[in-house]
């Protein structure tokens, strides 16, 4: 802009012209861009701010369920004759008593007097198979329970859990019900006459279904005709839209229901009966929860219990739901948080399954990876930054420990099963192994940060020790290193961090296995944190996509906790020249 | 600082020499990660009932087992292995190379691969030849000669099925699953054409047929879904005219959000695969080496317990995971196999 004047001779001044219309546009143009670069970086943290919290909020939202469990808790007499039946009293033979079946008593005083085996089974499936396991602690605890009434929480199985948790179906109540009912028995296969058409608008509702049901065949079938279907291949259709239609006019006759359609149950004289066939005035079904007797019911004293979920569609059969309701109405079902998740190893029963073997397991491996890295890192930094001469070896080492860096994780953990499993003869799965192949992986990151840490300690601080006689090695461990801690303190962790949430290189040397004892040693077999998320997430059953998710939460946690770690060490070591 | 971490690194060093020969206490199994759901539920209430340690179970894939199962005899190698197909030749030979001699093979169960929908979606039933039209890389056409695959919709391939668009999810190239669809579904379907038919029994062509049934469309109208099972069954949910490959755990896990598709006339229920109907199942298999009976403790008690009727049986606790029960036959002969120590031989295998 400023034109050097050079002599006595003035130049003729040029002049920068500001105020023509060229010259605004051009610096209108020059803001412009910059407001839109501005307005780009924005929007790119806005999207990825987006990204994190509909992430962070998804897992947040699926996890929770997964911290918390329902349980029965109910009055449970801790039977001596199941426990204890010779009074020994000692710990061994508290710990061995059968304790499912002093569960499984206990539901059946909560809702008595069910029959038949399958009645029973259905029942006793709502309970976990590891009920009696916090009933069993607590007796254990206090050996004087035995005989007592306790009240316990006892485990539920995950399908009644999951249900619970999702809310499985809606319940319609009907209980304005205008006729007198006479059940013809208390248990089994039984029919109730009821005296005005309180199913008229049921079977009406069936046989819509049925009606709209033939529809969507007839539909199907004309598409194909059109479409130049054979009629052989349609005789199957045919025949079932016919047989649907004529149930749909069979005005008078009984309607039978299946598991296609929405299930409904007569509550009636403190029992639960599940309707098979139903006309306007009189329903047959099986009884589920018995009667308490066969008197004629009053109008409005029982109940149609509509639940508009199909069975088919359903985990938890018409059976298990109507345990669970009735164990709900009496308050017997509670939701607590897990504990257990924190202190259980793995399991395939999904309320049973926790995570302290993996996190015990990811604890063992990072001890022995950070064992391993921290001195051979640090040492070898400060070697190669402070001490080795600059010429092409020290240049060829630098240049391959950032290639290492570089490599695909899974090529340690072959290297790791060639060298120490089938070299050395280390056993397989074992965290000392896991944490040597991690201890490789981040070896490099640690070198790199180091080095970098040391670099940023300024020379002044060196030539200061070196110049009151101190020697090298005197000046670099008394005062370089010290300053260059939090440096590398911050890349450790980040390294570390990085190690916890590693899968891959694990895979090969074992440690991706089913592993329900906790591991207490380093030669044990273990898993950690990120390859139980990954076995989990495989899993059919609905419940381990929950436990899946507060897996990765607790991964999280774990991760934010290091990562905050780093960030505090540093803020508070950190100096500034 | 200095000093603990020397320390730390001679535990570390002192316990990597001192481990290498001792004595093993817990059973280590390997393998399929189809089989490995059930294994495991085998496994956990073994380790409930003994007491004693649970077995380690492994999830390194069918060929990664075969692998370790066969490196040999010893303490330091596993007991027994999980696959979703039966041990070939191949393996057998490398196995019996080192010193693995005595191979105990359990027919567990069944695995149906079923083709699955969304609840919603329109009512389909198809046929294996069906399935390999819709998703070959290159089809019969009238005349018989090989095209690329035409077919967009499903009403190209038979005016009965809907007027949708092909769209599969399925497993990757990498996994179990995968080759068995290829094997149950694919290959069974080409077979539907009497040209490739001929081509198979040609000794010359037999190549290019398995060429034909192991090629799959790469036109999107198959889509990789990765791995994990779940993830399509996640996708089925957000599109109803979608199908989608898997297990048939999966499928009834899943029966509140997902129907199963009828493969010749047959539904994917636990009766018509155990029954032989449903003609998209396969055989689940473990095998252990009887080697270790007697040196690894409690492996004796562990092949019994999973052939039990508790586990394996019809009513049994395998089936609650999903697990097809064998028919009563197949179920004895696994029995026997493992109470009598049956090994076995060579010649049983192609």
């Amino acid at each position: 802009m400023t034109d050097i004047t050079a002599g006595g001779v003035s130049p003729p001044i040029r002049r920068v012209e500001f105020e023509t219309a060229e010259s605004k546009a051009r610096l209108r143009r020059r803001y412009r861009s910059e407001a839109r670069f501005k307005a780009y970086g924005i929007a790119a943290l806005v999207v990825a701010a987006a990204f994190l919290f509909a992430l962070l909020s998804s897992i947040v939202m699926r996890g929770i369920p997964g911290f918390f469990q329902h349980y029965l808790v109910a009055d449970v007499l801790v039977d001596a004759a199941k426990i204890d039946p010779e009074g020994k009293g000692d710990a061994a033979t508290l710990r061995a008593g059968d304790y499912t079946a002093v569960a499984r008593a206990a539901l059946a005083e909560a809702i008595p007097g069910v029959e038949g085996r399958q009645l029973k089974r259905e029942l006793n499936g709502l309970l976990s198979s590891g009920a009696g396991d916090a009933l069993r602690e607590m007796v254990v605890a206090d050996p004087s329970l035995v005989g007592q009434r306790v009240k316990a929480p006892l485990l539920l199985a995950d399908e009644a859990d999951v249900f619970l948790k999702t809310s499985g179906t809606k319940i319609r109540v009907i209980s304005d019900t205008r006729g007198i009912a006479t059940p013809s028995a208390t248990t089994g296969e039984i029919s109730i006459l009821v005296g005005a058409n309180d199913f008229a608008d049921d079977v009406a509702l069936v046989k819509a279904e049925l009606k709209a049901l033939a529809d969507s065949i007839d539909e199907t079938i004309a598409r194909r005709k059109a479409r130049g279907a054979t009629v052989e291949s349609l005789a199957d259709l045919e025949r079932e839209a016919t047989e649907l239609r004529r149930r749909h006019a069979a005005a008078a006759t009984s309607e039978r229901l299946d598991a296609k359609t929405a299930s409904r149950l007569v509550a009636i004289n403190g029992g639960l009966v599940k309707v098979k066939e139903m006309t306007p005035t009189l329903v047959k079904g099986e009884v589920i929860i018995p009667l308490k007797s066969t008197a004629d019911a009053a109008p409005g004293t029982w109940e149609i219990r509509v639940y508009e979920t199909p069975e088919s569609n359903r985990n938890l059969n018409d059976r298990g739901l109507a345990f669970l309701e009735e164990l709900k109405a009496k308050g017997l079902v509670e939701s607590q948080f897990n504990f257990a998740f924190f202190t259980r190893g793995d399991s395939r029963e999904a309320e049973l399954a926790g995570i302290q073997g993996a996190l015990v397991g990811s604890i063992l491996t990072l001890l022995v990876t950070i064992g391993l890295c921290l001195p051979i890192g640090v040492l070898a930094a400060i070697y190669l930054e402070e001490f080795a001469p600059k010429n092409r070896i020290t240049e060829l080492i630098e240049i391959n420990i950032n290639n290492l860096a570089a490599v695909p994780s899974i090529v340690f953990g072959l290297l790791g099963l060639a060298v120490f499993l089938n070299f050395f003869g280390m056993p397989r799965s074992a965290p000392l192994v896991g944490g040597l192949v991690l201890a490789l992986l981040v070896l490099p990151t640690i070198i790199i940060a180091s080095r970098a840490a040391l670099k940023s300690v300024p020379p002044s601080i060196r030539e200061a020790a070196l110049g009151v006689g101190a020697s090298k090695q005197q000046a670099v461990f008394h005062h370089v290193l010290p300053l260059a801690m939090p440096g590398i303190m911050t890349g450790t962790i980040i390294g570390m961090a990085h190690a916890l949430g590693e899968t891959a290189p694990l895979l090969m040397i074992g440690m991706i296995a089913f592993i329900v004892d906790v591991p207490s040693s380093l030669t044990q077999a273990a898993t950690v944190l990120p390859v139980q998320i990954f076995l989990w997430s495989d899993l059919p059953e609905p419940a381990f996509k929950m436990k899946t998710a507060a897996a990765i939460i607790v991964l999280l946690a774990v991760l934010f906790l290091m990562n905050g770690l780093a960030i505090w060490l540093r803020k508070k070591f950190e100096r500034r020249w | 600082m200095n000093k603990a971490t020397l320390l730390a690194v001679s535990i570390v060093s002192g316990l990597a020499l001192t481990t290498a020969a001792e004595a093993r206490d817990q059973i280590r199994i390997v393998g399929s990660s189809t089989v490995y759901p059930f294994t495991t539920a085998v496994a956990e209430q073994f380790g409930k009932a003994s007491g004693g340690k649970t077995p380690v179970v492994e999830s390194t894939g069918t060929g990664g087992g075969m692998k370790i199962f066969c490196e040999g005899v010893g303490v330091d190698k596993a007991d027994g292995t999980n696959a979703s197909r039966r041990i070939k030749k191949s393996e057998f030979e490398l196995c019996d190379k080192n010193g693995v001699k005595d191979i105990i093979e359990l027919t567990v169960g069944y695995d149906g691969l079923t083709i699955a929908q969304s609840k919603d979606g329109p009512q389909v039933a198809l046929t294996r030849k069906q399935v390999f039209q819709a998703l070959a890389e290159k089809v019969p056409n009238d005349k018989g000669e090989l095209v690329d695959n035409p077919y967009k919709n499903w009403s190209d391939i038979d005016p009965s099925l809907p007027n949708i668009k092909i769209e599969v999810l399925g497993p990757p190239p990498t996994s179990g699953t995968r080759d068995s669809f290829h094997e149950l579904f694919m290959e069974k379907g080409a077979e539907g054409f009497d040209s490739l038919k001929a081509m198979k029994a040609d000794k010359a062509t037999e190549k290019d047929f398995e060429k034909i049934w192991k090629s799959i469309r790469k036109d999107g109208a198959y889509v990789e879904a990765g791995e994990n099972d779940n993830v399509i069954v996640q996708k089925l949910e957000g599109n109803k005219n979608a199908f989608g490959i898997f297990g048939f755990s999966f499928l009834e896990e899943n029966a509140d959000k997902l129907k199963g598709v009828a493969i010749e006339g047959a539904d994917p229920t636990f009766d018509n695969i155990s029954g032989g109907k449903y003609k998209g199942a396969r055989p689940l298999f473990v095998y252990f080496k009887k080697a270790h009976i007697g040196v690894i403790p409690g492996l004796d008690k562990f092949i019994a317990e999973y052939t039990s009727e508790k586990a394996l049986g019809t009513e049994g606790y395998l089936t609650e995971k999903g697990l097809v029960a064998l028919p009563k036959d197949a179920f004895e002969k696994s029995a026997k196999a493992a109470n009598e120590g049956v090994t076995l031989k060579a010649d049983e295998l192609k």
